[in-house]
C-alpha cells in the first residue's frame, strides 16, 4: 500500500509574523520556514504505517515555490521515501492544491492520503477535505487515531470533534486529515538528514498536470487586528475580585 | 444586499446546536436566508430552524443514510439543495470546517474560511496566522462558500412564528462511511463556545487531579465553562475539546481566566477577543500578562482556593 503525504512550507510557527507597512501581506524574507506542524504528524503516522509493515511506500508532495524542496527533504529525512514537487510561483489556494493533488493520485494511485488539518499560515483547513471531494473518495478530518486494515481494505479512525470524539470507519482509498493528538513526530537524525539528500525528488508543473491554479480569491489587504491593550498588575486575590466586582462589574 | 444565502445547520436531530443561531445571523447580512436541516428523524431540529429570527424557509432532508451526520451524507444534501443560491453558509465548527470545503470542491467554488466581518456581498474580513493578521478577501465567484466564527456574530433569536418546512429529496452517490461510536464529554456545565464565563488551565495545573481539583470548583461559583491549553490537554489533564487555541475552540466570553498558562501566540488566538481576561500566573514576565486586564503574579495553589473560596 502506497501512502501519499502533502506537507506544505510554511513560516515557523515559532515565528512572531509582522505584516508589511503597505498592507499588501505578511513578510516572509528572512524568516525561518518550516514544515507546516499538523503535516509533520502526517509524515510521522505514514512512516510509522510502513515500519508496521502496512504500508509499502510513502511518497511526500509539496505544492509551491522552489524551496518547498527543503520542506520535501525535511520529510525524507523523517522517513518518507521520495517526493515530489509541484514547481509554480503562483500563489496557491487550498481548491488548486487540492485540484494538483488529486491529479498526482491519479498518475500515483495510493490507498491512503494522510495530511495536516491546516496549515498555519492561512489556517484554511480545506485541503484534505476538497481533495476527498474531487476524489469522491471517504475522508476522516482532525484524526487522533487510525487504524488501517489490510485484509478488509479499511480504515477506523478516532476523530476529534466539538464536544468529544468519534470513530468512523472506511473503506479504502480514503484521506485522513491530523490533529494534534494523533502521534508525537520524531526529530530527523543527522544520518538520516544525510541519506534524504540521496532520496529521490521529482519536479512537475500544475501545466503538465493539467491543473489551473490560478487563484479565485483575491486579497485585498492584510492589517494587523486591534491591539489589546495590557491591563494592571493587581496585588493580590482581594485586589482581584475588588476589579473585577466594581470595574470590570464581570461578577 | 438581496442574495439568497443557504446556511447548513449543525445540529442533533432534535434541536439545533447554537453554532446555526450564529451561522444563520451572519447569513441574514448577505440575504434571504434558507436553513438546510439534514439528519434523520431531524424534524425537531427543523422546526427550531424554522423558528429562528430571519429564517424565510427550511429545507429538511431526512434520510436513514444522514444519520452519522458524516461530510459524505451531508454533502449530498448539500448538492441537492444548493441550486440557486449565491452562497453557502457553515460554522466555523468541527461539523462545518468537516462539510463544507467538501461542498466547495464539489460546486468548484472557493471557500472563505472563518469570516469575522462581512464587508459586502463579496467581500469578507478573516484572520491568518493564529489572528496575528486580518486579510480582507474579496471573490468574483457566483458562489461561494463560507464559514464563520460563532463568536464574531450574535445568535439570532428564537421566534412564535415559523418559516415553512420543505421535505428536500437526496439522491446519496457519496462513499459510505460507518460511524462506529461517538463518546460526547457529559457536562452540567455551560458550553465553552456559549459560556460567559470561561476558566481555563494550562501546564502550570500540574496532574489531571489537580486541574480538576482546583478548576471544578471555581468554575462552579462562577458557572463556567472549563477550558485548557494545548499543553493542559496533550499532558491528558481535559479532554481534546476543552483545547482553546488556533487549532481548538475559539471562544470570547464576558470573563476570561487563564490559570498557569504561559500565553503562546497558538492559545492567545482562541481567546483575546474575550471582554476581560484575567491571568493568574507564577512568572511575571508570562506573555499571557500582555493581554491580560489583570493580571495576578502568584502561585497558583495558593491563588486559586483562595479566589473560590473568597467569591
Ligand atoms: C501547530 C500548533 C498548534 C497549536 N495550537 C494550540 C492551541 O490551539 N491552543 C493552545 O493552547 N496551544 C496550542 N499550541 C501550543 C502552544 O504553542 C503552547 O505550547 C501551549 O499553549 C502551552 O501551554 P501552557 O501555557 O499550558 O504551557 P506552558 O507554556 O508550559 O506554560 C505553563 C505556565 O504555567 C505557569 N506556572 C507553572 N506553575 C505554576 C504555579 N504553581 N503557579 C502559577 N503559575 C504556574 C508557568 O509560569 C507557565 O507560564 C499549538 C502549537 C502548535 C505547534
Ligand atoms: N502547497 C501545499 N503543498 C502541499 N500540501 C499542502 C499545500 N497546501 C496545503 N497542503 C496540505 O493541506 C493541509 C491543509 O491546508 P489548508 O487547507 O491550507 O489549511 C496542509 O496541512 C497540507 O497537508
Amino acid at each position: 500500500m502506497k501512502i501519499l503525504v502533502p506537507v506544505k512550507r510554511v513560516v515557523d510557527y515559532n515565528v512572531k509574523i509582522r505584516v508589511k507597512p503597505d498592507g499588501s501581506g505578511v513578510d516572509t524574507a528572512n524568516v525561518k520556514m518550516s514544515m507546516n506542524p499538523f503535516d509533520e504528524i502526517a509524515v510521522e503516522e505514514a512512516v510509522r504505517l510502513k515500519e508496521k509493515g502496512v504500508a509499502s511506500e510513502v511518497v511526500a508532495v509539496s505544492a509551491g515555490v522552489a524551496a518547498c524542496q527543503e520542506t520535501l527533504r525535511t520529510a525524507l529525512a523523517l522517513g518518507a521515501d521520495r517526493a515530489i514537487l509541484v514547481n509554480t510561483e503562483v500563489e496557491l489556494q487550498p481548491l488548486a492544491v487540492a485540484k494538483l493533488l488529486a491529479a498526482l493520485v491519479a498518475k500515483e494511485s495510493p490507498q491512503l492520503v494522510i495530511m495536516g488539518k491546516q496549515a498555519i499560515d492561512d489556517d484554511a483547513n480545506q485541503t484534505g477535505q476538497m481533495l476527498a471531494a474531487l476524489l469522491n473518495w471517504p475522508q476522516a478530518t482532525f484524526a487522533s487515531k487510525v487504524e488501517v486494515d489490510t485484509g478488509a481494505q479499511t480504515v477506523t479512525v478516532t476523530r476529534e470533534i466539538d464536544g468529544g470524539l468519534e470513530t468512523l470507519k472506511m473503506a479504502l482509498p480514503a484521506v485522513i486529515t491530523t490533529d494534534l493528538r494523533l502521534n508525537e513526530p520524531r526529530f530527523a537524525s543527522l544520518p538520516n538528514i544525510m541519506k534524504a539528500k540521496k532520496k529521490p525528488l521529482d519536479t512537475v508543473t500544475p501545466e503538465a498536470l493539467g491543473v489551473d491554479v490560478t487563484p479565485r480569491i483575491r486579497t485585498l489587504k492584510v492589517e494587523e487586528p486591534p491591539k489589546r491593550q495590557g491591563g494592571v498588575k493587581v496585588a493580590d486575590v482581594d485586589e482581584l475580585i475588588a476589579k473585577l466586582k466594581n470595574e470590570a462589574k464581570v461578577i | 444586499m438581496g442574495h439568497s444565502v443557504l446556511v447548513v445547520a449543525e445540529h442533533n436531530d432534535e434541536t439545533l446546536v447554537s453554532s446555526t443561531a450564529h451561522a444563520i445571523a451572519a447569513a441574514k447580512q448577505l440575504g434571504e436566508v434558507t436553513v438546510l436541516v439534514a439528519g434523520t428523524h431531524c424534524g425537531g431540529a427543523a422546526q427550531a430552524a424554522a423558528q429562528c429570527d430571519g429564517v424565510a424557509k427550511v429545507l429538511q432532508a431526512d434520510a436513514p443514510e444522514l444519520a452519522g451526520h458524516t461530510a459524505e451524507a451531508v454533502t449530498d444534501a448539500v448538492l441537492a439543495a444548493a441550486q440557486g443560491f449565491r452562497a453557502i453558509v457553515f460554522p466555523s465548527t468541527a461539523f462545518g470546517k468537516n462539510v463544507a470545503p467538501r461542498v466547495a470542491a464539489k460546486l468548484d467554488c472557493a471557500q472563505i474560511s472563518d469570516v469575522i466581518r462581512i464587508v459586502d456581498e463579496k467581500t469578507f474580513v478573516r484572520p491568518i496566522y493564529a489572528g496575528n493578521a486580518l486579510a480582507t478577501v474579496t471573490c468574483d465567484d457566483q458562489l461561494l462558500v463560507l464559514t464563520v466564527r460563532t463568536t464574531a456574530f450574535d445568535a439570532v433569536a428564537q421566534r412564535d412564528e415559523a418559516a415553512p418546512i420543505e421535505s428536500l429529496p437526496v439522491t446519496f452517490t457519496g462513499p459510505k462511511v460507518e460511524l462506529v461510536s461517538r463518546e460526547l464529554t457529559q457536562s452540567e456545565r455551560p458550553e465553552l463556545t456559549a459560556a460567559r464565563v470561561v476558566v481555563t488551565g494550562g501546564r502550570g495545573l500540574g496532574s489531571a487531579e489537580q486541574f480538576h481539583a482546583l478548576l471544578e470548583p471555581l468554575a462552579d461559583k462562577l458557572n463556567a465553562a472549563i477550558g485548557a491549553s494545548r499543553a493542559a490537554v496533550d499532558a491528558g489533564y481535559a479532554p481534546n475539546d476543552w483545547q482553546v487555541g488556533q487549532t481548538g475552540k475559539i471562544v470570547a466570553p464576558e470573563l476570561y481566566i487563564a490559570i498557569g498558562v504561559s500565553g503562546a501566540i497558538q492559545h492567545l488566538a482562541g481567546m483575546k477577543d474575550s471582554k476581560v481576561i484575567v491571568a493568574i500566573n507564577k512568572d511575571p514576565d508570562a506573555p499571557i500578562f500582555q493581554v491580560a486586564d489583570y493580571g495576578l503574579v502568584a502561585d497558583l495553589f495558593q491563588a486559586v482556593p483562595e479566589l473560590t473560596q473568597k467569591l
